[in-house]
C-alpha cells in the first residue's frame, strides 16, 4: 500500500459518498494506491477474503483515469416502504415531482439545516409488478417499493430527506423505517436518467494498455 | 438442535443506536462453527462496551485456544450500551454473541473475564439479558455455568452469589480441562445435574464454587472462618500457571476488529508474570514466577501475527516489558526486520531506567518521537521505599536528561496517591520533581518547547499484595492532597506553564476499594446499584459515587457494617481474609513480613537476579522461574518480491 508523506505517514485509500449507516449498499467505491503494481483481481480476491461476511469486493481496475470521484454524480436507491399501500406512495412521490421545490430539514452537526429535496431528485417512481402488487412479496401485507435516482449535489439528499420530502410533500408516513439500499453509483446520463458505470474509462484503457507498454 | 442467529431480530434495532458495527461480528480471524459439530460451547465475555473488550488479551486468546479444538466452540460476547439494552428489552431480544448472534443463555459455559471490579454491575445485566438467572442458586440444568476469571478473580467473594464458579490464574489449560469435565457429564446424560457437573469441577482443586464454601462471621462483622459444606471439595483452591510459554503462542491470529478500539494495534505478550516486588501491584504478585518467551518465538509470533492481521503497529506486553533477559536483542532484531515496512513498534510498561530510552530510540529509529511514559509511582524517595519501586530522583533526572537529548519532547509521569504512610509532603515533592524534570529538559534540549505531564490517581489495595491490610485514603483526603499538588505546580508559572497535571478525583477510588476487599455481604450493594440501573462503572459518563454510596448505606447496616469498614479500615495479622482460601502461591505471612517491610521503609530485591526471598509461589505450585539469556539473535526474514 502506498503512504502519504509528512510527519504521521497515512495509507493512501479514499472512500467516495459512503453510504449512510443504517443503509444497505451494493455500489460503495473505493480507491486505493499501491506502492508496487499488482494484478487487480488478485488483490480483489485477497481484500474480499479478508473482509466480513456481507462486505463483497465485486471488481477491481487499474486507474488510468483521474477524477474518479467527480464521475460519481448520481446514485440508484430502492427504498422499501413496510405496510405503505403502493397506491399511496404512487400519489405521494407525483405530489413530490409536481412541487417546484420541497423544503425538507435535517440534524447535522452544524444544527439544523433547511435545504431543498426536490431538484437533486432526477427521477422516482413506485415499482409495480403486471399484477398490481409489489414484486417478491409471497404475503398480503401491503409494501411499496420506491426507485430513486439522485444527483450528488452540495448540501447532499440523501434518500431519508426524499422521505422527509414525500412527508412534507404529500404527509407520507411510513410506520416502520424504510429499508435503504443503494443499487448504483456513477455518472448520470441525463437524457435516459440511468446511472452508468463509473469504472466504464478505465476499462476501456485497460484494453488498451494490455498491448506492450510502459510498466510503473 | 441449533440455536437460532437472533441477528434477524437484533438487526432491526440497529438503525436507532449508537455505533451499530460493534454489534455484527464478522471480524477478520473469528471463527463461526456449526453449533451440531460441538459437544461444548463457551460464550466468553470482557464484561466492557466493544471498543475495550475485542482488544483484550485473556479472551482473544481463550478463544483461538477453545476453536482450535475439535467438538469445541467459542464465541464472543461484550457488554451492549443502555441504548441498546433498553430496545433489546423492549423487544425481547437477549444477549448474544458477535459471532453467531446466538443467544448466550444456549452455551454450556458462560466466561466472564473480569480484569477490573468495575464490570461487576454489567455481568448482571448481561445475565438478565440473557435470561440467566441472577442468582447462582437458582439456576437450573438448562442454564450455562456461569465462571469468573481475569486478576479481579483473585477474590471472587462479592460476586460469589452471581457465579457459578472462579479460575484463578492462567486460563489456556483451566478451560480445557474444564471443557472436558463438561463433555464427560454431557455424554453421561448430565446425572446428578448442576450440582454434579460443579462438584466435579471442585474436586480438581483449580475450580472455586462458591456455594460449596460457608462464611461465618464473628460478632464485629469480621470473618470467623470460611469452611467446604461437603466433601471432596479442598479448603483452599489453587491458581493455575502456564509453565512454556513458547507452547501457548496465542493469539496466532489475532482479531482485527471493524470497529474503533481503544488499542488499535497486534499484542505479543513476551512474558508473563514480574518480580520487581512492587508492593501495591496486585499483577506483579499474582502472576509469579516470571515466565519468558523466548527472542524467537516473540519474532515467530510478530511475524506470523503481521501475516495474519495487516496490522501496522505491535505493541510487546508485559509487566515490566524491558525486563526481558533479551530485550536489547529482540529490539534490535524486530527493528531491522521491520525497518522498511512501517511497522511500528512500542513497548508499554517500561522503568524508569536510561537503558529503556535506548530501546525506545531503536524501535522508533525512523519514526516520531512524541512522548514517553514513566511510572515513577511515589513522589518521595521516602514512599519510594515504601512501596518497593526503587528509583533514585538522580535516576529520574538522568532518564529524562537522556530522553530530552535524543529528541523526546513530551515526558508522562504515574504517580499514585494515599500510599501507606503517604503525608501531603510526599506528593508535593512530586511538584518538585516536575520542576526539576523540566529545567533539565530545556537545558539539554536547549528548547522551552518540552513539556511533563504528571498524572496522578487514587491508590486502591488489593487482595493478594503485602497492602491488602492497609487502610485506604478516603476520597475527600485524596481530593485535598491533589488539590495541594495542583496548586503547587501552578505555584511557579517559569516551570508551571511547561507541567501538564491530569488527575483522577478519589471517589471511584472507594467503590473500587469496595469491591477489590469486599466479601459476599457487598453482593447485595452489587445487586441493588444494578437494580437502581447502574451501568459501565468503568465510564465516566456513568459512574454514579452517589449511587453506590445509597445503596450501600441501604443494604450494609444490616451485616453491621459500611463502606469505610472495607476501605479506610486498617486490618491486622489475625483477621481471616475474604480471599484466604484462594491460593495465589504467595505466602500469608511473607506478605505480612514484606507489609512490615514497607512501615520500615526496607526494600526487597528481585528473585531474578538475587536470592529467593521465599515469598512461597514456587514451591507452592511446583513452578520456576524461566528467564534466557538463549543467546539466539533474530535473524532477517526470507523477502519474497
Amino acid at each position: 500500500m502506498a503512504y502519504s508523506a509528512g510527519f504521521t505517514p497515512h495509507p493512501k485509500v479514499s472512500y467516495a459518498n459512503a453510504a449512510p449507516t443504517g443503509t444497505a449498499s451494493e455500489a460503495e467505491y473505493l480507491e486505493i494506491a499501491l506502492a508496487d503494481r499488482r494484478e487487480p483481481q488478485a488483490l480483489r480476491a485477497l481484500l474480499d477474503a479478508s473482509l466480513p461476511p456481507g462486505l463483497d469486493v465485486l471488481d477491481a481496475v487499474e486507474a488510468h483515469t483521474s477524477g474518479f470521484a467527480d464521475r460519481l454524480t448520481a446514485s440508484r436507491w430502492e427504498l422499501r416502504l413496510e405496510r405503505v399501500e403502493p397506491a399511496e406512495a404512487e400519489s405521494a412521490v407525483r405530489a413530490f415531482l409536481d412541487a417546484p421545490s420541497v423544503e425538507v430539514q435535517r440534524e447535522t452537526k452544524k444544527g439544523l439545516r433547511t435545504f431543498d429535496a426536490r431538484a437533486a431528485v432526477a427521477s422516482l417512481e413506485v415499482v409495480r409488478t403486471p399484477g398490481g402488487e409489489a414484486p417478491d412479496r409471497p404475503d398480503t401485507t401491503p409494501c411499496a417499493i420506491l426507485r430513486l435516482v439522485v444527483r450528488h449535489l452540495t448540501p447532499a439528499v440523501r434518500p431519508d430527506d426524499v422521505l422527509s420530502g414525500l412527508r412534507a410533500a404529500a404527509g407520507l408516513a411510513p410506520p416502520v423505517p424504510a429499508a435503504v439500499t443503494r443499487l448504483a453509483q456513477g455518472p448520470l446520463d441525463e437524457e435516459s436518467g440511468t446511472v452508468a458505470d463509473p469504472l466504464a474509462p478505465d476499462r476501456d484503457a485497460t484494453s488498451v494498455a494490455t498491448a506492450p507498454g510502459p510498466t510503473a | 438442535m441449533p440455536v437460532e442467529s437472533v441477528f434477524p431480530r437484533l438487526e432491526a434495532l440497529l438503525p436507532h443506536v449508537q455505533k451499530p458495527i460493534q454489534y455484527v461480528g464478522g471480524e477478520l480471524n473469528s471463527t463461526v462453527k456449526e453449533w451440531d459439530e460441538a459437544d461444548v460451547r463457551w460464550a466468553l465475555m470482557y464484561p466492557d462496551a466493544y471498543e475495550v473488550g475485542l482488544p483484550n488479551q485473556g479472551v482473544m486468546i481463550l478463544y483461538e485456544v477453545l476453536n482450535e479444538r475439535e467438538r469445541v466452540l467459542a464465541e464472543r460476547t461484550y457488554s451492549v450500551w443502555p441504548d441498546l439494552e433498553a430496545l433489546m428489552r423492549e423487544h425481547g431480544v437477549p444477549q448474544f454473541t458477535v459471532d453467531a448472534h446466538r443467544p448466550v443463555g444456549a452455551f454450556d459455559l458462560f466466561g466472564v473475564s473480569f480484569s477490573t471490579e468495575l464490570g461487576y454491575t454489567n455481568l448482571l445485566t448481561a445475565l438478565d439479558l440473557a435470561g440467566i438467572p441472577l442468582d447462582a442458586a437458582e439456576r437450573t440444568v438448562d442454564h450455562p455455568i456461569v465462571v469468573a476469571g481475569g486478576h479481579a478473580a483473585f477474590n471472587p467473594e462479592p460476586i460469589a452469589d452471581f457465579v457459578d464458579c472462579a479460575v484463578i490464574g492462567d486460563g489456556e489449560q483451566a478451560v480445557l480441562e474444564m471443557t472436558e469435565i463438561v463433555r464427560a457429564w454431557k455424554a453421561e446424560g448430565r446425572p446428578g445435574g448442576r450440582d454434579e457437573v460443579l462438584t466435579r469441577l471442585a474436586r480438581t482443586g483449580g475450580v472455586y464454587v462458591p456455594r460449596f464454601y460457608d462464611v461465618e462471621y464473628l460478632a464485629d462483622g469480621r470473618i470467623s472462618r470460611v469452611v467446604p459444606n461437603r466433601s471432596g471439595v479442598p479448603w483452599r483452591v489453587s491458581k493455575h500457571t502456564v509453565m512454556d510459554l513458547d507452547e501457548w503462542p496465542y493469539p496466532k491470529q489475532p482479531l482485527v476488529p471493524l470497529a474503533e478500539t481503544v488499542h488499535e494495534r497486534m499484542s505479543v505478550e513476551i512474558f508473563r508474570g514480574c518480580t520487581r516486588g512492587c508492593r501495591f501491584c496486585q499483577a506483579g504478585m499474582i502472576t509469579r514466577p516470571v515466565r519468558e518467551r523466548s527472542i524467537t518465538g516473540i519474532g515467530e509470533m510478530v511475524d506470523k501475527g503481521l501475516k495474519n492481521t495487516g496490522f501496522e503497529e505491535v505493541g510487546l506486553l508485559s509487566l515490566s516489558s524491558a525486563d526481558h533477559s533479551e530485550i536489547g536483542d529482540v529490539a534490535k532484531g524486530l527493528a531491522d526486520r521491520y525497518e522498511e515496512d512501517k511497522i511500528g513498534l512500542s513497548l508499554p510498561s517500561t522503568r524508569v531506567d536510561a537503558f529503556n530510552i535506548d530501546l525506545a530510540n531503536e524501535l522508533t529509529r525512523n519514526g516520531r518521537r512524541s512522548g514517553l511514559t514513566f511510572a515513577p509511582e511515589g513522589g518521595s524517595e521516602r514512599i519510594r521505599k515504601v512501596i518497593n519501586k526503587m528509583v533514585s530522583e538522580e535516576d529520574l533526572i538522568r532518564t529524562v536528561a537522556t530522553a530530552y537529548g535524543n529528541g523526546w519532547r513530551q515526558v508522562k509521569l504515574y504517580f499514585m496517591c494515599g500510599l501507606p504512610t503517604e503525608t501531603d509532603e510526599d506528593v508535593l515533592q512530586i511538584a518538585d520533581m516536575a520542576t526539576k524534570v523540566i529545567a533539565k529538559g530545556r537545558e539539554v534540549s536547549r528548547s522551552n518547547d518540552i513539556r511533563c505531564t504528571v498524572s496522578i490517581g487514587g491508590f486502591v489495595p488489593k487482595p493478594h499484595t503485602p497492602f491488602q491490610w492497609a487502610p485506604q485514603l478516603s476520597a475527600e483526603e485524596t481530593d485535598t492532597r491533589l488539590g495541594k499538588l495542583r496548586d503547587a505546580i501552578r505555584a511557579d508559572k517559569r516551570y508551571g506553564r511547561s507541567i501538564g497535571f491530569r488527575y483522577h478525583d478519589g471517589k471511584p477510588g472507594i467503590v473500587e476499594g469496595l469491591l477489590s476487599r469486599g466479601d459476599r455481604r457487598v453482593g447485595d450493594v452489587i445487586r441493588a446499584v444494578y437494580e437502581a440501573g447502574g451501568r459501565f462503572d468503568g465510564w465516566r459518563e456513568y459512574f454514579s459515587y452517589d449511587l453506590w454510596m445509597e445503596c450501600a448505606a441501604k443494604t450494609l447496616p444490616g451485616h453491621g457494617v459500611d463502606v469505610d469498614w472495607y476501605t479506610t479500615r486498617e486490618r491486622a495479622y489475625e483477621e481471616v481474609l475474604p480471599w484466604d482460601h484462594l491460593d495465589s502461591g504467595l505466602d500469608k505471612d511473607w506478605l505480612w513480613e514484606d507489609w512490615q517491610d514497607a512501615l520500615d521503609e526496607t526494600e526487597v530485591e528481585d528473585c531474578r537476579w538475587t536470592p529467593c526471598f521465599d515469598c512461597g509461589v514456587c514451591p507452592q505450585m511446583d513452578t520456576s522461574i524461566q528467564i534466557g539469556p538463549t543467546g539466539k539473535k533474530l535473524l532477517p526474514l526470507t523477502v519474497v518480491k
